[in-house]
């Protein structure tokens, strides 16, 4: 392609790069057409580089990633380009040699460590077989050097962790096993897809403090491939931004972060909430509008256009990846030709030039603030000692019955037109909460009031007139919606089976004003979930639970499933409609800067009890108790100048199993300043400062 | 794993139970009435005759005093007297079961030895010829009916190409080894035997298999499915990143777990040609457990029927009592449970 | 709020479906064969040449000819018109079996899995019990039990049959259940029967029917297997298994059990062709590529 004619030189242009890729085009010739998956990307990594490539999916990330050293399946093909790895070209080398760089020179970590390694096998042979296949090492040789690797990965004896079996790890210690696995043969270059993605926030610091050591000893080149610029502006000292297949920014993180020259990449910074940077007041998101776009039809001119808030004339033509100034480069037209994008976090003046589009619509702000702290209005939902306790299979006859311990002894009060966020890393109990509050589950014990009735343990019949107040969105918005029924017919059901529309003609109307509610167009009732992206599921999802008018509304993790800006117009929206609804929130997330961002108060959930309970503010200014604290320094903050200098409190270890509780604070065994009367004694959940509760014998001794 | 094994022969002995219980209550409310079916119709007629008949077999008891002495009987390894043959049930299933066990045992060997690596081929060169071969043989494997498939083979390569012996084990003429297991081709390697041991084995190949032939198609069918599975599966992806070579993929990675459900299945074809060979055996006039199961069935020989499905319910729980076993050895997670 | 732009809806190009015809193609021949059959059951009557009970000692075991097509049987009746009419019974055997046993499992199934805790143990107890035994011997005991004839030899093989769509059954409501559609419509307060009628059953249905069509050519099968045996119909009436059968031992008139059983197998194919059909039709992963 001529408009790549520009290639751009790395800044300390005397090394050579280990790795060179040039124009590299790999499409799936799938059975509705050509998907250009990666599209004329081209990219370098020197030696014992940390590069970041960031994206949404679909982006063409992760294929970039595996086209490197040629995984890619059927019915996908590299088409052309060149892939030059220390002085070989990966594109034509022979099965042999092509063995021998997978694994040996360059290793990959995927994202999901639950099916990287082979159930079947023991721990030992998966690492040993790619030590000893590239003839490194002998088997016993590879055997003790797995032990060590193990060992250095932070895994507990590892001696008799190689004899075990992948299911008797958890999914952090899994990743730990494919990093030593990856290390194993000390290549020269790491790539890592998503490594993170499916880990819990203490677990992925672990992994991400892991990753930057061993590039630190090793040398090794990584690439790290994510959607999350925290992740990356932790580890990479420069990042390639990726969009519809091709290169649109790269530069050193830094840079890159604090000032970015592509509108993807601004819209991607503004449109995920900062931990270190809230405005009170200020709900609303910077988003741009729209959906990725189609990769079997890549829009004409700038890819971006159709989405962009500063597009002019000249976007009507590709434009070129041009660099600007020395290893920085931006694939637009609008900074090319001088114009400067507004800050990042700050909303744009709709005066300022250029002018956003999206961006001009969200200046109107909200100030629902703490408002709803300060003056506690009604209460409208009651949690007293709530315990849900799922008994588990027996494991044969004469077994002991075992029961897991989801939630124990949960105490919250909502007010009326409040968000409550409720956090907690996976297996804390934090959906099973949810689901009791809207009676999807029964509790085991305790009580639960809704408008001061006692719906603990009303059946569906008494419990149906209260649906209509209390309704719930889900998490993943491929599954929660019925994939026979139209979204005419998801969304008039509840209509008619409440009696709240009468005849045919009103139904209909209701539906359509729905549909505008949630911001999609009315012809959207005739069509099927599976003919809509994440994001228009979502907003269905959402028009649902409005459909009976309710007063409170359960959101169990309703973004974590979505690209991040397509996360923000669902927060916006959510936000949106608690204005004009006055609707009461519990908003059930493990993003710590989205939970800040739309909470008033927000509680804190370990292992089915409550750690904390504190306003927004309150809790991230002062946290008072000790896993309060780490979770918030766990959490990345896409700003690498930030990342590189913040204080860590690092978690060692995982959370215990709810079958097995630990005595005493369930924190104990992951706390750093626990003692024996951790051990001994339950904390109670005391109110520390005026709205602050901590369950902590020592809390904000830390 | 003690526990986990107690607990399993626990529940297998509760069900062998169960078993003999419902086949038991089946036989005696059916309308069939062995009396009628032995004595013919002239006896059947007279009444006296009948019900002496009844009283020597036992059939004038009441229900439950019949299942319990079935129940002691088998405890002593008594299954009593065939009303057909008028001797022990033991001893007929002693005479008939060999010839079954040789049969479905080769049939068994050829349909995993063949079905297996077909079936991995098939799904390593997906949509290649072989591919399709697989795809044809395991179709034309499940959909021919057994019968008429023996039917064809023994016209086709007996009647007409008269390359393949007759119906039967062995030549009418040939002389039989010293009965030791029963089983003709060991029987015939222990007396050094090697003539009647071709014949006899010559005399396998067509049953054989046409008896192996659904099994075959079943087995190559699930292998492909369970590879192609396997294959897309994440660990294989990671595999070839840690540059493996493509047969250590395959065989060592994909191969291990896709083995799992083939076992599930292997060891309930082996069951169903241990104990359903009845139309192979038919066409064959293969003198095997079978056919003789078919015969006391239309005769109603009540304790040859009891005595055969306890025994077949017993080979078939235990075969699936090892194939829960070998989940041990295949899939490491069975074992935690 | 502005409205989300909703997807484009492209027309599919000649080669995709081209791509489609090749996919189907064996699909669409299976129910081509199957097609044919139902109109032949229907058409017996009509297109048979001849009476297929009708007794022709003299005219017996001739070789296919022009007067007889497929040639005649040891009593000299016509084979063409037993095969055609034989089709009858097959088709009807195969498809009360497999529908009633369908019907029957899958109620059973969903209820198990509905209901959960004792229920569920009682239900699935039982089909263990019967998957206990081999089917064909539990069938042929059981119909020799009963008797010989059609009916019995149904009745026979449906209690061998339903357990199989029982534990089906009860898997795909097991998973549908917790879906998070089927949690939504709890929240939303619609009651039981709405649930598993308009939720549950039609998310669930799709490995139900591709069962069953591969099952059809499977009872037919078995059927005919139990009909060669001797258990199935009564002597005169025209059946493939039974047809077979009485051919067995005419390795020389070969003509007499080949077609039977080669109706059978176009039969038994057709189903299967068509079940893979649906198969990878409701398999999203299967299609994409």
């Amino acid at each position: 392609m001529p408009d790549d004619a520009e290639i751009i030189k790395n800044s300390d242009s005397d090394s050579v790069p280990i790795l060179s890729v040039e124009d590299l085009r790999t499409h799936f010739f799938t059975d509705q057409g050509v998907v250009r998956a990666v599209d004329g990307v081209t990219f370098h990594v020197h030696a014992g580089e940390t590069l970041g490539i960031v994206g949404e999916s679909g982006s063409g990330k992760s294929i970039t990633a595996k086209s490197v050293i040629r995984l890619i399946e059927e019915p996908g093909r590299i088409v052309s380009g060149r892939i030059d790895f220390r002085g070989r070209d990966v594109l034509t080398l022979d099965h042999g040699a092509l063995r021998r760089l997978r694994g040996g020179e360059v290793a990959m970590v995927f994202q999901d460590p639950m099916t990287s390694l082979n159930p079947v096998l023991k721990i030992a042979r998966q690492l040993v077989e790619t030590m000893v296949e590239h003839g490194r090492f002998s088997p016993k040789a590879a055997l003790a050097r797995a032990v060590d690797l193990l060992g250095r990965m932070g895994i507990n004896a590892p001696k008799r962790a190689v004899e075990s079996y992948p299911h008797q790890f958890s999914g952090g210690m899994r990743q730990r096993v494919m990093l030593a696995m990856g290390f194993s043969n000390e290549p020269v270059l790491l790539i890592a897809d998503e490594p993170t993605t499916a880990l819990d926030v203490t677990i992925q610091a672990q992994i991400l403090d892991l990753l930057r050591e061993l590039n630190a000893d090793f040398g090794t080149a990584i690439i790290l491939i994510s959607h999350d610029l925290g992740v990356i502006a932790n580890i990479c000292s420069r990042i390639v931004v990726m969009y519809a297949g091709e290169v649109v920014e790269e530069g050193p993180a830094e840079k890159l972060l604090a000032d970015p020259k592509h509108p993807y990449t601004w819209a991607l910074l503004n449109a995920v909430p900062r931990l270190d940077r809230h405005t009170p007041g200020e709900k609303k998101l910077v988003t741009i509008e729209g959906t990725p776009p189609d990769p079997l039809n890549w829009p004409g001119g700038c890819r971006f256009r159709p989405r962009c808030p500063f597009a002019i004339d000249a976007c009507g033509e590709h434009p070129a990846l041009k660099e600007f100034e020395p290893g920085r480069a931006a694939r637009c037209w609008v900074t090319q030709q001088g114009g400067v994008l507004p800050a990042v976090g700050v909303v744009a003046d709709a005066q300022s030039s250029p002018q956003p589009r999206a961006a001009a619509r969200s200046t109107v702000s909200y100030a629902v603030a703490d408002a709803a702290v300060a003056t506690r209005g009604e209460v409208l939902l009651e949690l007293r000692d709530v315990k849900k306790h799922f008994p588990l299979a027996k494991t044969s006859f004469f077994g002991e019955p075992r029961v897991l311990h989801a939630v124990d002894g949960v105490d919250l009060t909502v007010f009326k037109g409040e968000t409550v966020g409720l956090v907690g890393e996976s297996g804390c109990g934090k959906s099973t909460l949810g689901r009791l509050i809207v009676r999807l589950h029964e509790p085991t014990a305790g009580s639960i009031a809704y408008g001061g009735v006692d719906i603990s343990h009303a059946n569906s019949a008494t419990i149906r007139p209260l649906r209509r107040r209390l309704q719930m969105i889900f998490q993943d918005p491929y599954a929660s919606l019925n994939p026979r029924m139209t979204v005419g017919q998801i969304l008039s059901g509840p209509l008619q089976f409440h009696g709240m529309t009468q005849g045919a003609q009103a139904t209909a109307s209701r539906v359509r004003e729905l549909l505008d509610v949630v911001g999609l167009p009315a012809l959207a009732a005739d069509r099927f979930p599976l003919e809509f992206s994440g994001g228009q599921r979502q907003r269905v999802s959402i028009a649902r639970a409005l459909a009976v008018s309710p007063e409170f509304i359960v959101a169990d993790e309703p973004i974590s499933a979505l690209d991040v800006n397509i996360q923000a117009q669902i927060i916006n929206l959510l936000i949106d409609l608690q204005q004009r609804f006055a609707l009461t929130y519990l908003f059930i997330a493990h993003d710590l800067a989205v939970v800040r961002h739309v909470s008033d108060r927000i509680v804190v959930l370990y292992l089915g009890k409550v750690m904390e309970i504190a306003p927004a503010g309150a809790l991230f200014a002062s946290p008072l108790h000790p896993y309060t604290k780490s979770l918030i320094s766990a959490a990345p903050i896409p700003d690498a100048a930030v990342e590189r200098k913040r204080e860590r409190l690092r978690l060692t270890g995982e959370p215990p199993s709810a079958i097995d509780l630990p005595s005493g604070c369930r924190f104990r065994t992951r706390c750093p300043i626990a003692t024996e009367l951790c051990a001994n004694e339950i904390p109670p959940l005391i109110e520390h400062r005026p709205g602050q509760w901590a369950a902590c014998h020592f809390a904000g001794k830390l | 794993m003690l526990r986990y094994l107690t607990n399993r022969v626990v529940t297998a002995f509760v069900m062998v139970l169960l078993a003999t219980l419902v086949i038991f209550l089946i036989a005696n409310t059916a309308p069939g009435d062995p009396a009628l079916a032995q004595l013919g119709d002239l006896a059947a007629s007279n009444p006296e005759y009948v019900k002496a008949f009844r009283a020597k077999w036992g059939l004038d008891l009441p229900l439950w005093e019949r299942y319990w002495i079935f129940l002691k009987g088998v405890a002593h390894g008594d299954f009593g007297i065939s009303i057909m043959s008028q001797r022990p049930v033991l001893d007929d299933i002693r005479d008939f079961a060999p010839a079954t066990i040789e049969l479905a045992t080769i049939a068994f060997l050829l349909s995993i030895l063949i079905g297996i690596p077909l079936g991995i081929l098939a799904a390593v060169k997906r949509d290649s010829w072989i591919d399709h071969v697989a795809r044809f043989v395991s179709l034309i494997g499940v959909s021919a009916p057994t019968f008429w498939l023996a039917f064809i083979m023994l016209a086709v390569f007996y009647g007409w190409l008269e390359i393949a012996p007759g119906p039967g084990r062995v030549d009418p003429i040939a002389l039989l080894p010293p009965k030791v297991t029963g089983m003709l081709l060991i029987d015939c390697i222990l007396a050094g035997d090697w003539e009647t041991l071709r014949d006899a084995a010559a005399h396998l190949v067509l049953p054989a298999t046409v008896l192996a032939a659904a099994t075959l198609g079943l087995i190559t069918r699930t292998t492909r499915a369970s590879m192609l599975e396997s294959l897309s599966q994440d660990y294989v992806r990671v595999a070839r990143a840690k540059g493996l070579p493509e047969w250590r993929i395959v065989l060592g990675h994909a191969l291990r777990n896709a083995l799992i459900p083939v076992v599930t299945l292997g060891g309930l074809a082996y069951a169903n040609l241990l104990t359903g060979a009845v139309m192979t055996e038919t066409v064959f006039s293969w003198p095997g457990l079978g056919r003789y199961t078919f015969r006391s069935a239309v005769a109603v020989d009540f304790p040859a029927i009891m005595a055969i499905t306890f025994i077949v319910a017993v080979v078939y729980i235990a075969i699936n009592f090892l194939v829960d076993m070998s989940y041990a050895f295949l899939d490491p997670r069975a074992v935690k449970r | 709020m502005t409205a989300v732009a909703l997807p484009q809806e492209v027309a599919a190009p000649a080669s995709s479906r081209r791509r489609w015809l090749r996919r189907y193609a064996l699909a669409v021949a299976g129910g081509v064969v199957i097609l044919f059959w139902f109109a032949v059951a229907l058409l017996a009557p009509v297109i048979s040449p001849f009476n297929p009970e009708f007794v022709d000692i003299a005219s017996r075991l001739q070789p296919p000819s022009y007067a007889h097509w497929l040639g005649t049987d040891a009593l000299g009746r016509d084979v063409l018109s037993r095969v055609l009419y034989g089709s009858r019974i097959s088709l009807i055997a195969g498809f009360s079996v497999v529908v009633i046993s369908a019907v029957f499992g899958t109620v059973l199934g969903a209820i198990a899995a509905y209901a959960r805790g004792r229920v569920e143990d009682l239900l699935m107890r039982l089909t263990d019990l019967v998957l206990c035994f081999p089917p064909i011997i539990l069938a042929m005991a059981i119909a020799a039990a009963l008797g010989i004839g059609t009916t019995n030899t149904i009745i026979a093989m449906l209690i061998v049959w339903w357990p199989k769509y029982a534990r089906l059954a009860r898997s795909l409501v097991l998973v549908q259940r917790s879906q998070e559609y089927v949690e939504a419509a709890h929240v939303l307060g619609f009651g039981h029967a709405h649930i598993l009628f308009r939720h549950v059953v039609p998310n669930a249905i799709g490995p139900l029917i591709v069962m069953v069509t591969l099952d059809l050519g499977n009872a037919i099968l078995v059927f005919a297997g139990l009909s060669f045996l001797g258990l199935g119909v009564v002597p005169p009436t025209p059946e493939w298994g039974a047809m077979v059968a009485e051919g067995r031992e005419l390795v020389q008139q070969w003509w007499v059990a080949t077609f039977p059983g080669i109706a059978i197998l176009s039969v038994v194919m057709g189903f299967n062709f068509v079940g893979d059909g649906i198969r990878d039709w409701l398999d999203p992963h299967a299609r994409r590529r």
